[in-house]
């Protein structure tokens, strides 16, 4: 590619990036509903469900990481349902049409999701630290731990993106948002493994959003989820390698089903 | 039916025994299709006949089994890129963000043109301008009504001042009124040099925007020529006579033609027109002078239906139009 068609890709991206914050806009309760969900979830299962099985030292401590993590891992809702509304409009055509640099509409995609996600990481770890969270680590610990989260949600989004492609109507997503809800709460988010039943712990600690957690509390100093375990003494590897295996496999995949819009 | 020779120098698009399936359907069974530059070329025909797969090739969104097809000298399926800076596309549904607001839409289909983000700016004014949208350019598209959002829509296929425009049913779904504004807009293109590629199942449609019409069956070209050409296929207009008493019958159809045809059970004398409004005033008054009651007169274009049948009998002898008549 010339240096000219990258600053194209470059511009064009960025203009499709616009195109999405200018929904946020147009769509600011959609917005801010979308940010407080996760509040919403850390306030009621920190206060009103309370103490986690099987967890050592205060159980705000230990949630606000595992909540950060659910909310990267359900960032994969907001994707598809995106997307699928996206390819379901005729806008799309358009811009197919045009000799515009055709991965731009995936890309400004990517970047307005990632923007949301960093929002909502925000506005989470802020909720924690009013309502008791401390972290213990250093900055470079705290930064990545928050890299290690947008990573996992990086992650979802090739993931959201390829299935919305398969799935093609936005009711499809509909099932997704309710098989997210089991593969959210098979993990370490809200409970230590080692409370749960011998089998089912072990499955739970394999899920790619039990390592996110467990890294991430390693990482803020957080009590852990007493367990000595191969991936729980290894979340920190698993958090990495999870992520960029799902990425490895998802992005091309989505791309490919992308570029295959015209048959 | 005789296809303009394929090779024309002057040629914008060029189609040739163009193939697509889906499945076992076949989509374009051997498509032909020439249009010379700067004309507007209706393609007319009843849905699954291809129209909206014929435009989608052209545009690039989707791509061909076999045959040939190039648009603007470029071949759609090795050179997209080339294909797409000369193109616009209005297609069946509004291929615009309904979200954003008319101007929003635009200056941002204004950047991923690259015409840098002034120009974007300016050029988006300027349509808004031209299609009696600047004062609602803020206003989210959703909120449009069909007219607007139509209009908005082949705006936004204008941005480049484009050699090559494709209007898939542009007006289906609007009602007169919004069909009437898209009517205007497409004459005010002509002139500019353009050239018009139009799909339709209204045969008044390509009668009142094209130069030319290709009929489209069932993946194929049934018959080419201009809007003339194709009504004498048909048989033109015909008047309808319907009279109080039966008795009357054949002395009204001596009045109303030679070439008269009557339904004793309708009452109905029917016959073929060539001056329409000199002949529904002569029939009134022959009817009058000889004294014979009409309970109505009425003059009626042949239907797009009547164009197929008529067409797909001709091109097809012995196939369904034939076991209609056993059965």
């Amino acid at each position: 590619m010339s240096a000219n068609a990258v600053g194209w890709a470059v511009a064009d991206s960025w203009t499709m990036t616009r195109r999405e914050l200018a929904h946020w806009g147009r769509q600011p309760v959609q917005v801010v509903v979308g940010l407080v969900f996760p509040v919403m979830l850390l306030l009621m299962f920190g206060f009103l469900i309370g103490g986690g099985k099987g967890v050592q030292g205060d159980y705000v401590d230990f949630l606000v990481p595992g909540m950060l993590a659910l909310t990267m891992a359900f960032g994969l809702e907001a994707t598809m349902l995106a997307v699928t509304q996206d390819l379901n409009k005729g806008v799309i055509d358009r811009f197919r049409s045009m000799p515009m640099t055709s991965g731009a509409v995936l890309v400004g995609r990517a970047v307005a999701d990632m923007l949301q996600s960093a929002a909502g990481l925000v506005i989470l770890v802020g909720v924690g630290w009013a309502v008791g969270w401390r972290w213990h680590g250093g900055p470079l610990a705290f930064l990545g731990a928050l890299g290690l989260l947008l990573l996992l949600r990086f992650a979802m989004l090739w993931v959201g993106i390829h299935l919305a492609m398969v799935a093609g109507r936005p009711e499809m997503v509909q099932a997704v948002q309710i098989l997210v809800w089991p593969v959210g709460f098979l993990s370490s988010v809200f409970a230590a493994p080692a409370s749960m039943p011998d089998w089912l712990g072990r499955v739970v600690q394999w899920n790619p959003l039990s390592a996110t957690a467990t890294a991430v509390r390693d990482l803020f100093g957080s009590p852990a989820a007493a367990a000595s375990s191969w991936p729980a003494e290894h979340a920190g590897l698993l958090a990495v390698v999870w992520p960029v295996v799902l990425v490895a496999v998802f992005f091309p995949l989505a791309v490919r089903r992308f570029g295959r819009l015209n048959q | 039916m005789s296809l303009t020779g394929a090779h024309a120098d002057d040629a914008a698009i060029v189609v040739e025994g163009a193939q697509k399936r889906y499945g076992q359907k076949r989509a374009l069974d051997g498509l032909d299709l020439v249009v010379r530059r700067g004309t507007v070329h209706g393609v007319l025909g009843p849905n699954g006949a291809g129209k909206t797969t014929i435009v989608r090739i052209l545009a690039t969104l989707l791509r061909h089994d076999a045959g040939r097809v190039e648009v603007a000298g470029y071949d759609v399926r090795s050179r997209p890129a080339e294909v797409r800076r000369r193109i616009g596309l209005l297609g069946q549904h509004a291929a615009v963000d309904e979200e954003l607001g008319g101007r929003q839409n635009l200056e941002m289909f204004g950047r991923l043109y690259h015409l840098g983000a002034r120009r974007a700016g300016e050029r988006a004014d300027e349509l808004l301008a031209r299609f009696g949208l600047a004062d609602t350019g803020s206003k989210a598209v959703g909120k449009y009504s069909g007219g607007m959002r139509r209009r908005l829509d082949l705006a936004a296929s204008l941005i480049t001042d484009p050699q090559v425009l494709f209007l898939d049913e542009p007006t289906t779904g609007l009602d007169p009124r919004g069909r009437a504004e898209v009517w205007g807009a497409v004459r005010s293109l002509v002139g500019g040099g353009t050239t018009v590629l139009l799909t339709t199942q209204y045969l008044e449609e390509a009668d009142q925007l094209a130069d030319r019409i290709t009929v489209v069956d069932r993946g194929r070209a049934v018959a080419e020529g201009t809007p003339d050409d194709l009504k004498r296929t048909v048989g033109g207009d015909r008047i309808d006579v319907v009279l109080r008493d039966a008795r009357h019958l054949d002395a009204a159809a001596a009045l109303v033609g030679p070439d008269a045809e009557t339904d004793a059970y309708r009452r109905r004398i029917s016959a073929p027109v060539a001056d329409r409004m000199a002949a529904l005033a002569r029939t009134v008054r022959a009817l009058e002078a000889a004294g014979i009651e009409a309970e109505d007169i009425a003059l009626r274009r042949p239907t797009l239906d009547e164009v197929f049948l008529h067409l797909t009998k001709e091109t097809e002898p012995g196939d369904f139009a034939d076991e209609e008549v056993v059965a």
